[in-house]
């Protein structure tokens, strides 16, 4: 099958919104995750609890 | 000599952490002197230069002959004096490393004292001073070229001082000279301590500071002499950049090695902006200068892509300059000095980590947006526009999230101007952020661009954001550094904050004025279709918008003075003694 821009035009497309929606699901998974709360409030008082 | 080390008198001997009364047993080998508070006399112990004295030392010799050999056979005079500038250098940090290693202990410095970490501070302040004096020096020659736009003869018919070899001048020492100096010192005071850790390498972290500020004065003579390779915000010649290359490894690897020896398990959020700064510019830097050189005895080179991919690479590099030099870092900044200072923990955790993931796969994508209109794949346009836009959002992510970090702690911005300085750097931020994704719009690009429209964008976010957060935060960090207990005067803050406010102020909106009329006047079309306008009369319409903004700028560079001297003051020590600036009386929080 000949590579036409057209094809090269989709599959960049294509595999560009799957890879940003599939970074943005991870990003926000792992940010809003239950389990992570207290580590993340830990470490928003990092700059605080300074030695 | 500032690389003196321990025997160095003045500022730049803290990062060994030791008194002057210890110091004056470590000039010649002597008993070992236990830095606890016994003092135990112990048995000599053997010293030996460290791989990496001995190593330095002979790479510096080796580059010294080289760069001895290249001034003699140079093709151009910019190309030998700056070969023999780097020689000088190498054989300066030769001796500097000689004396250190004569004046220091047999035993390495510690990692810890006292069971705490052993903050290494001496390079720290050395980039704070060198960002004091670059940003004077920057917004110098940003007056003095504003001044030339209204007056042109103030370019006194000399070559060196043509607008053309100043702007790159005003531009590197602002970005590069000021902010990089600012960026170089926080990140490698964020670091230590939110790692709870001393800086990986002995020499490594002179190396980065010294080096860096060696680039730029290599950069900035350059293009006093015409050096340059006319590449927006690259504008160094191949060896220049080599040289940094060199330099911004050593320090992505010492921050790396900072961060692999953490006593504290999370990497602090800042650390990821600073790392993606380090690493982004790193990648921009060397792809955007790949360039053959016409001798490798002369200064002139020509890049390796040419036409339209030659634009897409620089404007690729030029927004992500402005992405992650001007933003990211200065990001890093935020997260940290508005909570120290504010004395509040990060608003949301969760919301800075989809900042940064969201921010840094976001921006790398907005370049093209220089470009609308020319000769790149409309598609290319579509791209970069849609990017700017969407950018957006998690700019402002980040600015609610600094802004709410103050939340329980707003009335401080009554009293303490220093954490005014940062949130109004914020305010800035955001609508900077705002006005450059409307810019990036095509229809809205046909208006604004080459127009001084981009110039007030660019200043209200230099001036604004970059500028007044890298003022906090050196108001923070010089206490910190020199152990004073808060900046010599903050009354003084208050003069700074308010008489730069107003430069700011007079900039932007004069920059609005001309720029949207220059926009309006190019596009004019009288009734038999013909341009309304000549080119010289827009020209001459611009004539006093230039001069307020010169005027603002001077309020700024005023602005700026009064730092220095204040910032000056508390390194030496001085108090003050002022009650509040406002009433006279002392204010305290929520009062």
């Amino acid at each position: 099958m000949p590579v036409t821009y057209d094809l090269a035009s989709r599959f960049a497309q294509t595999s560009g919104l799957l890879y940003f929606v599939a970074l943005f699901a991870g990003t926000t998974l792992y940010a809003l995750w239950p389990r992570n709360q207290g580590r993340f409030d830990a470490a928003a008082r990092l700059p605080l609890d300074e030695e | 000599m500032i690389l003196g080390g321990p025997e160095a008198p003045g500022v730049f001997d803290a990062d060994q952490g030791s008194t002057p009364a210890l110091r004056a047993h470590r000039v010649v080998p002597q008993p070992r002197v236990e830095r606890t508070d016994s003092a135990m006399p112990a048995t000599p112990a053997p010293k030996y230069m460290t791989e990496g004295e001995a190593g330095l030392c002979a790479a510096f010799g080796l580059g010294a002959l080289l760069c001895l050999v290249a001034s003699a056979k140079a093709a151009d005079p910019a190309f030998g004096l700056h070969a023999g500038l780097f020689a000088l250098a190498a054989i300066a940090a030769i001796v500097a490393i000689l004396r250190r290693y004569a004046a220091r202990d047999p035993e390495p410095i510690p990692q810890e004292i006292g069971g705490k970490p052993n903050y290494n501070l001496g390079p720290i302040k050395f980039a704070a001073i060198a960002a004091m004096g670059w940003g004077i020096a920057g917004f110098l020659v940003g007056c003095i070229i504003a001044f030339q736009l209204w007056a042109p003869s103030l370019n006194l018919g000399l070559e060196y001082t043509t607008f053309g070899r100043l702007r790159p001048l005003h531009t590197s020492a602002v970005i590069f000279a000021f902010g990089g100096n600012v960026l170089i010192a926080t990140s490698l005071y964020v670091v230590q301590r939110t790692c709870r850790a001393r800086l990986a390498g002995d020499l490594a972290p002179w190396f980065v500071v010294l080096g860096y500020n060696l680039f730029i004065v290599i950069a900035g003579t350059g293009y006093l002499m015409g050096v340059t390779q006319s590449k927006e915000y690259a504008e160094p010649e191949w060896y220049a950049d080599l040289w940094l290359t060199v330099v911004w490894v050593v320090y992505l690897l010492v921050f790396l090695a900072t961060i692999a020896k953490r006593r504290e398990p999370h990497i602090f959020v800042a650390n990821w902006f600073y790392l993606a700064f380090i690493v982004t510019i790193a990648m921009l830097h060397v792809v955007n200068n790949l360039s053959i050189p016409v001798t490798v005895f002369g200064s002139k080179s020509y890049p390796i892509f040419s036409g339209v991919q030659d634009a897409l690479v620089q404007w690729w590099y030029g927004h992500n300059a402005v992405g992650f030099f001007l933003t990211a870092g200065f990001l890093a900044i935020m997260y940290y000095f508005i909570p120290k200072r504010a004395e509040r923990p990060i608003y949301s955790y969760r919301l800075s980590i989809i900042h940064f993931w969201a921010l840094i796969f976001m921006y790398i994508w907005a370049g093209p947006h220089h470009l609308h209109y020319t000769a790149l794949p409309d598609w290319a346009q579509t791209l970069g526009m849609t990017f700017s836009i969407m950018l957006w959002m998690p700019s402002w992510g980040g600015m609610i999230n600094g802004l709410m970090t103050l939340s329980g702690a707003w009335d401080k911005l009554r009293t303490d101007p220093i954490l005014r300085l940062m949130v109004v750097s914020l305010a800035f931020y955001g609508m900077a952020t705002f006005e450059g994704p409307m810019m990036s719009i095509k229809a809205v690009n046909a208006l604004s661009h080459y127009t001084d429209w981009t110039i007030g964008h660019v200043h209200s976010g230099a001036l604004g954001w970059v500028a007044y957060v890298s003022f906090g935060a050196l108001y923070c960090l010089v206490p910190w550094l020199w152990n004073r207990r808060e900046v010599y005067s903050l009354r003084l803050v208050e003069w700074h904050f308010w008489v730069s406010t107003l430069g700011i102020v007079l900039y932007i909106t004069s920059m609005w004025v001309a720029g949207i009329m220059q926009g309006l006047m190019w596009r004019a079309y009288n009734s038999f279709g013909f341009l309304e306008y000549s080119f010289v009369e827009t020209v001459e319409a611009m004539q006093p918008y230039y001069l307020v903004r010169a005027l603002g700028g001077v309020l700024f560079l005023i602005g700026a003075l009064i730092m220095a001297y204040n910032l000056a003051m508390t390194i030496l020590g001085r108090e003050a003694g002022e009650r509040s600036p406002a009433t006279g009386a002392a204010l305290v929080p929520a009062e």
